[in-house]
């Protein structure tokens, strides 16, 4: 990446930044922000202070870049340009067109599968476990068990959350409701030579209790919580 | 430990170092050959002798006097017809016995019987050892979810029974099952490990620390001597009591309960319940603040004891504590008799070899 930069001069640079920064290996995760989002001053309030080098790097990643810059700058910029877009792209993400893009990329599967078993293979979304950035890496929530995983891959373990946000798939199913998956009782339960563990029985119909006392709750708040095989009986 | 002697690599060490089998142990050859361990094997693999000899790897001997054998394995054959299990290869084929696509046959029926008699070894005291050495350093991996802060994981079977579903990894810190994040083992057959292992596992090693790896704030500077004290009028809170069930407190899913529950936020505010998207899945990572709560013998003997002195006025609130105290009495004896019960256990399993 850092060689075409330093082969091709300012002139004949056509290629898209964003289109570049998008399909490269490791940033599978990230949608493409619309132009006009990144030009609109409104949107980026504040990330100036964030981001050093930020007008040069805006204009890296607006493809208006210009500067005739030496290798060391030209890298600390490109760095400032990535740090720029995944901040972006964290507002991007909850806004109408953002969603709708990042929900494609949800329904093709592209953040994964839920690790646990009996969440049988349901996609899973990013997401960050803090907004400001250096805090920790992306977080793959799954809407199935509702709980959070680290990306299985490596090079995805390295991705800062605050490029996705802590608001993001609780935004997205509040918006897309009908995409909430269906909820599941099942569990896996240990067993030695067929004989369930104590402890870890006990436990479950602790939870059951637990399940039940949220359901009636809810239930006196005038709201129908159903789990898969609530309609199987 | 059982690694073979004679040939610089056996089958056994060579199939262990394959690709997709870095979950298996070695299963020493003290084992395989006594015949106990074997027990119905032969019904479930085909091939089953062939399969054992290579596994053996007593195959080159075979074919030096194979001549002699087959001669006499002729002779059986007339006289024990069709009394033969199906599975067994009789000396007729044995002639063209060496041909390649027959060598493939043999060689999955090895892996079958190897896996099955690795799942029988992997309980017994030999085995569970060797899979503590690979847990240990951390050769099954971490738990992929968050809160679990990368608890070491144990291959198991969801079934016994061979063909039926691959390897999945259970975390004793969440007591959920995972697949396995490398593909290479979504073709590994989970009856090789089987359901039993995993629960056995940790409950031979209860001390084995599962929790958090950098946190401290679990282990309570009262618990020794609460574990000893006889149950005086400052009973501990129920959270510092040393075991629960039979697990220790501190290892008892470490890796749930409050503040280890995913909490669905939009711009800081918690997703209300009575949302339509709101959580409902809480229950499956709670766990009580007070452990107790899971002790069910002394709460019904606690609400017993309360039906009993109902109309008792004068006794309000000593009746609760003298049950608390009973219970408490009796969970002390509960390690004593789980640890006894243990090795029995074991040496059912056929684990003492030699």
């Amino acid at each position: 990446m850092m060689e075409d930069f330093n082969s091709e001069t300012d002139s004949d640079y056509t290629s898209y930044w964003r289109d570049w920064f998008i399909s490269s290996r490791g940033n599978e995760y990230f949608c493409e922000i619309d132009e006009e989002y990144l030009t609109d001053r409104f949107n980026l309030t504040g990330l100036n202070t964030e981001v050093p080098y930020y007008q040069y790097a805006l204009d890296l990643v607006t493809d208006v870049f210009d500067l005739d810059a030496d290798d060391d700058l030209r890298e600390q910029i490109e760095k400032s340009a990535r740090h720029l877009y995944g901040l972006v792209h964290a507002r991007y993400i909850v806004t109408t067109r953002g969603l709708a893009k990042m929900v494609d990329k949800y329904k093709k599967g592209d953040f994964g599968k839920c690790p646990r078993v009996m969440c049988e293979g349901q996609p899973l979304l990013p997401m960050g476990q803090h907004d400001i950035p250096n805090m920790s890496t992306v977080r793959l929530y799954c809407p199935k068990c509702e709980d959070l995983y680290n990306p299985k891959s490596s090079r995805h373990a390295s991705i800062d959350g605050a490029y996705f946000g802590a608001s993001f798939p609780s935004m997205l199913f509040q918006v897309y409701p009908g995409l909430v998956p269906e909820k599941s009782t099942s569990r896996y339960e240990p067993r030695i030579y067929g004989f369930r563990v104590h402890a870890a029985a006990a436990l479950a119909r602790w939870q059951d209790q637990y399940r039940d006392d949220m359901k009636t709750r809810l239930r006196d708040a005038g709201m129908e919580v159903k789990y898969v095989e609530d309609e199987e009986v | 430990m059982s690694s073979s002697e004679g040939a610089p690599e056996s089958w056994i060490s060579s199939f262990c170092s394959l690709m997709g089998h870095e979950f298996f142990a070695e299963v020493s050859e003290d084992f395989i050959e006594d015949d106990f361990n074997l027990t119905g094997l032969q019904s479930q693999v085909p091939m089953y002798k062939e399969a054992l000899e290579m596994i053996l790897d007593v195959e080159p001997e075979d074919e030096e006097d194979e001549e002699e054998e087959e001669e006499e394995d002729e002779d059986e054959d007339e006289i024990l017809g069709d009394e033969k299990p199906p599975g067994y290869r009789r000396a007729g084929d044995r002639r063209h016995a060496r041909v390649a696509s027959d060598l493939s046959v043999i060689e999955s029926s090895a892996e079958l019987l190897y896996g099955l008699i690795h799942q029988r070894y992997i309980t017994s005291r030999p085995g569970i050892q060797q899979m503590l050495e690979k847990y240990e350093m951390q050769h099954f991996g971490v738990c992929p979810r968050v809160y679990c802060n990368g608890c070491k994981v144990l291959p198991v079977g969801r079934s016994d029974t061979p063909g039926q579903e691959t390897v999945k990894l259970f975390c004793p810190s969440c007591q959920d099952l995972y697949t396995p994040p490398n593909s290479r083992f979504h073709s590994v057959d989970g009856a090789f490990f089987g359901t039993t292992f995993g629960c056995l596992f940790f409950m031979t090693f209860p001390d084995l620390d599962i929790g958090p790896r950098l946190d401290n704030s679990l282990v309570s500077p009262t618990r020794s001597s609460s574990a000893n004290n006889q149950v005086s009028p400052d009973v501990p809170p129920a959270h510092q009591l040393v075991e629960i069930n039979g697990v220790r407190t501190a290892n008892f899913c470490p890796g749930l309960g409050l503040g280890k529950i995913y909490e669905a936020r939009i711009y800081g505010f918690r997703v209300s319940e009575r949302s339509r998207t709101g959580p409902r899945m809480k229950w499956l990572r709670m766990k009580p603040t007070d452990v107790e709560e899971l002790d069910e013998m002394a709460r019904y003997e606690a609400a017993r004891k309360e039906a009993d002195n109902d109309g008792d006025t004068e006794m309000g609130v000593a009746p609760a504590g003298g049950a608390q105290n009973s219970a408490i009495a009796k969970r002390k004896k509960a390690p004593m008799r789980r640890r006894r019960y243990n090795p029995d256990q074991m040496s059912i399993n056929g684990a003492e070899a030699g």
